[in-house]
């Protein structure tokens, strides 16, 4: 049961990928990477469950949060073309 | 009883990774962009729930379930706020709704051209029908 839910979870990276590579602007693009990310995580949990070796729940913790400020980073660098001191600059 | 624990559990293995196929698929499907945003959502918060919640059920009462209850909450707490995120970006950017073909209008459209072609179908044959009679 493990291997179908990596099935779908694998099927789902693949159409995110081609999603990525395929979104006409760049916010399409970064959806279907935060969605890649969020099925990274899945997919290193069940993972885990499938090799006996649950110690990877780590792994997937870590990646969960460093995926959302990532996608946040990646967000506001092509929404401002620069990750800070905009509004420093914009006040003076 | 764990027999119908690992039946639950296989469940939810199961339906939370069609939901994030199913969410693929929209994401290459849907027509534009906010509507893309509504299929990843899908796969964000009910199919990594399931999927999740299906693990701990396997996990039992460990350690191991309440790192993938953090995990759990902390997906379903972070994917509606970088979807909204998105979203407003997007929306302040400029990106269209898109507006192509009305699918209420098509629907009554095609509905439209079938009966018509049914009504032709008929008529040819009540003509068939008026011409024998004459």
């Amino acid at each position: 049961m493990f291997t179908a839910a990596m099935t779908g979870v694998l099927i789902t990276m693949l159409l995110a990928l081609i999603a990525a590579v395929r979104g006409p602007t760049v916010y399409d693009r970064i959806l279907a990477v935060n969605m890649f990310g969020t099925k990274t995580v899945l997919l290193i949990a069940v993972s885990g469950f499938l090799a006996g070796r649950p110690e990877f729940l780590d792994l997937a913790l870590v990646y969960a949060l460093v995926n959302f400020i990532g996608t946040v980073a990646v967000l506001k660098f092509a929404r401002f073309g620069s990750l800070g001191r905009d509004d420093r600059r914009s006040q003076t | 009883m764990s027999g119908a624990i690992d039946i639950a559990s296989w469940i939810m293995l199961v339906t939370g990774a069609s939901f994030c196929v199913i969410g693929g698929i929209g994401l290459l499907r849907m027509p534009d962009f906010y509507a893309r945003t509504h299929a990843a959502g899908i796969t964000d918060t009910l199919g990594a729930g399931l999927v999740l919640v299906g693990l701990m059920l396997q996990a039992g009462p460990t350690l191991i379930a309440v790192k993938l209850l953090l995990i759990l909450a902390f997906l379903e707490l972070v994917g509606p706020t970088a979807g909204h995120a998105l979203f407003k970006a997007a929306y302040a950017d400029g990106i269209k709704v898109h507006e192509g073909e009305d699918v209420a209008q098509q629907v009554e459209q095609e509905t439209a051209e079938a009966m018509a072609s049914l009504e032709d179908a008929a008529g040819a044959g009540a003509d068939g029908g008026e011409s024998d009679a004459d």
